[in-house]
């Protein structure tokens, strides 16, 4: 307990900062479920692609130690557009080669899914196959500084970074949906599909756009995953995948507000979890989380009724 | 892109349609046959499975590697999980994504048990059964009631939730396991029934004589009341509760007998190697075991059977393959789903209930026409 207590204002910004990026990867699971009413199980690989494309793109400049001033800022739009292109191209890619063939064909969302395992593990074996399997590091992008004190907490530059910019991306993202004619067009399609056919909504659009909309969210979450832990890896998307699905549902699958609010909270919970049992068992609390919440209240935080996507 | 998905699915169609075909006229055959010749049938195909570890059959199969080990894992180990999944997949329709959680179970029961508790392998093989089942029905019991899709991500969870654990715990050993696991005990003086380190035939025997088993208990459960209940909620739901299926009982006992199977599967298997450790438990495990029940026919024993074995087999006759071992099969789930969704040998029943406007029921002595060429079933 007194380990909690000191632990305090430490795991509320460790736990705000991976909420960020959990919300970020939610933001994906929930746009695709919205509209098509599928888990797009690659969208992890979505997410490892867009660490790749950072990572690379550093690479490409010659980045070997944190650049400063006007630099940095160059830098940090262009890893953040090499991301985002990267990961919106996988996303539209996935649901050219997995999901729409099937959906012509009116599969069932067991099918939907088995095909997008499929296409999760040959993309992590591309990559896998291509750059090994070992962690590959990142170079420093960011300097590390200590920016203000909250209580006992310490408030990095690189913490604040990630979570400024996730919040900056979910706002643009809620403005394009609720805001913009084709946000419109995403509505009304996942309202209902053949209403909106009738309409004039050209589905098969909305879909790509769908897609592309969550893959540049992942590209987002990738970009500032690369700078906070440094790190990259072929299969590293897969945890941070389960935690984003976990995020969606905990908020309310569907629903883009509880996509931020269930990855602020899981990352919390996770965090805290950790602090009180011990920071090998925070995988254990996320996904422990999950069966909870199915179990107690599958329609999330702000709710989505999961079983009227049933009929 | 659909239309060529639906050109490359005519082109595939055309040129395999031969094969196809004759497996088709081959089943109609088996189907007709009279009892005396099924019977020989099976007969065959047993002693075909006993002469399997001959060593001029190993030459060929598996000339880099030593054949009998292979057959007991990955191949027969495969095949039994591969068994085991089918009832959750294919006869009940439900998407269990961390089915090696059971095979861990079954493997950490034989573990701590024999090394710490020092009880033989037959009294442990049924409790790990038992604590397989078990944590199926508590998987089970929050999340059956809810879509199918959620069920494939909680199952995802709990099966890292168990690998995680065993690293973790002091019990199981950590990430270094548990080593010095005890073997089954031998039988009087014969080759084939002493459990020693070098010789694989008799785990093999004893996996054989499991798989045959499983398949008499599936075969028998598919033709109950229980199996044509499980068919009816994986068609439809709601239909199934309305016409009074028990469909939450019926989706539980699916998945307790499928983390049975896994058990039953993982305490054979940990009864041989002497050390497992987590790493022995991957995600990959469960992935490819759907590979195999999708890549066969999921539903159909037979077609679960040779995609087992083809999974397991190829990369271990190929070794050049081992590398793009998960790379290929990761193609070949999206491949089958798009272009043979009900596997190289899809289901009979499950092809005859799709005929529209035509019953159902062949099994049931309906009157079904599986020559009949349909629509392509769905998984």
């Amino acid at each position: 307990m007194h380990n909690l207590i000191i632990q305090f204002w430490p795991s509320v910004i460790d736990g705000t900062t991976t909420g960020a990026i959990y919300a970020l990867m939610a933001l994906g699971y929930t746009l695709v479920y919205g509209v098509l009413r599928l888990i797009n199980f690659a969208h992890s690989e979505v997410f490892m692609v867009g660490t790749f494309a950072s990572l690379f793109t550093l690479h490409a400049l010659g980045i070997t130690h944190a650049p400063g001033g006007i630099a940095a800022i160059g830098v940090f739009i262009l890893i953040t557009l090499a991301a985002m292109a990267a990961s919106g191209l996988v996303a539209v890619g996935v649901e050219r080669v997995a999901y729409r063939p099937l959906r012509k064909r009116n599969s069932t969302s067991l099918a939907n899914l088995i095909s997008a395992i499929g296409m999760s593990f040959f993309l992590q074996e591309v990559f896998a196959l291509r750059y090994g399997r070992d962690l590959i590091p990142f170079p420093r992008v960011l300097q590390k500084n200590v920016l203000f004190h909250i209580g006992t907490g310490v408030v990095r530059s690189d913490k604040l970074l990630v979570v400024v910019g996730a919040l900056v991306m979910m706002f643009i993202l809620d403005r394009f949906v609720n805001g913009t004619r084709l946000g419109r067009g995403i509505r009304a399609v996942a309202q209902d599909p053949s209403t909106a056919m009738l309409m004039g909504v050209n589905i098969d659009r909305v879909i790509t756009l769908t897609f592309l909309l969550g893959g540049i969210m992942a590209g987002a979450a990738a970009m500032l995953y690369g700078t906070f832990y440094e790190v990259t890896q072929y299969n590293i998307g897969f945890v941070i995948g389960i935690k984003g699905f976990t995020a969606a549902v905990l908020g309310g699958i569907g629903n883009i507000r509880g996509a931020l609010i269930g990855g602020f909270a899981l990352g919390l919970i996770e965090t805290f979890g950790g602090a009180i049992f011990h920071a090998q068992w925070v995988d254990v609390v996320a996904f422990s989380v999950l069966v909870l919440v199915l179990l107690v209240r599958p329609t999330g935080i702000l709710g989505e009724n999961l079983q009227r996507a049933r009929a | 892109m659909a239309m060529t998905a639906k050109r490359i699915t005519q082109v595939t169609d055309s040129a395999l349609a031969p094969l196809f075909k004759s497996l088709h006229s081959l089943r109609t055959m088996w189907q007709r046959a009279p009892k005396w010749a099924r019977a020989t049938g099976y007969l065959f195909v047993i002693v075909l499975a006993v002469l399997a570890p001959a060593q001029s059959i190993g030459n060929f199969m598996a000339p880099q590697s030593d054949w009998r080990t292979i057959l007991f894992y990955p191949i027969g180990s495969y095949i039994l999980l591969a068994l085991g999944l089918n009832v959750v997949v294919g006869l009940a329709g439900m998407l269990d994504l961390g089915y090696v959680a059971f095979f861990a179970i079954g493997g950490y029961s034989m573990a701590v048990l024999g090394v710490n508790y020092h009880w033989s392998f037959w009294e442990i093989l049924p409790v790990g059964i038992a604590a397989a089942a078990l944590s199926g029905v508590l998987l089970g019991a929050p999340t059956l009631r809810l879509r199918g899709d959620y069920l494939a991500i909680v199952t995802l969870g709990f099966g890292e939730i168990i690998q995680r654990v065993a690293n973790n715990l002091t019990i199981t050993g950590g990430p270094t396991g548990i080593s010095g696991i005890p073997h089954p005990p031998s039988v009087g003086t014969l080759s084939v029934l002493s459990y020693g380190v070098l010789d694989a035939r008799p785990y093999y025997y004893l996996e054989l004589a499991m798989i045959v088993l499983v398949i008499f208990f599936t075969t028998r459960l598919e033709k109950s009341r229980v199996g044509r209940g499980w068919v009816a909620l994986r068609e439809d739901e709601d239909a199934a509760e309305l016409m009074g299926v028990p469909t939450f009982t019926f989706k539980i006992w699916a998945f307790a007998i499928g983390a049975s199977v896994g058990g039953l599967s993982g305490v054979v298997y940990a009864a041989k190697v002497i050390a497992i450790t987590p790493e022995n438990y991957p995600l990959l495990l469960s992935v490819l075991i759907l590979v195999c029940v999708v890549l066969g026919g999921s539903g159909n024993r037979i077609g679960v059977i040779l995609g087992a074995f083809l999974v397991a087999w190829l990369p271990e006759r190929f070794r050049g393959l081992a590398n793009y071992r998960i790379l290929i099969f990761g193609a070949i789930l999206v491949a089958m789903m798009v272009f043979r969704p009900g596997g190289i040998i899809p289901a009979a029943r499950r092809k005859a209930e799709l005929l529209e406007g035509r019953g159902g029921g062949a099994h049931l002595g309906g009157e079904v026409d599986i020559e009949q060429p349909g629509s392509t079933p769905e998984v």
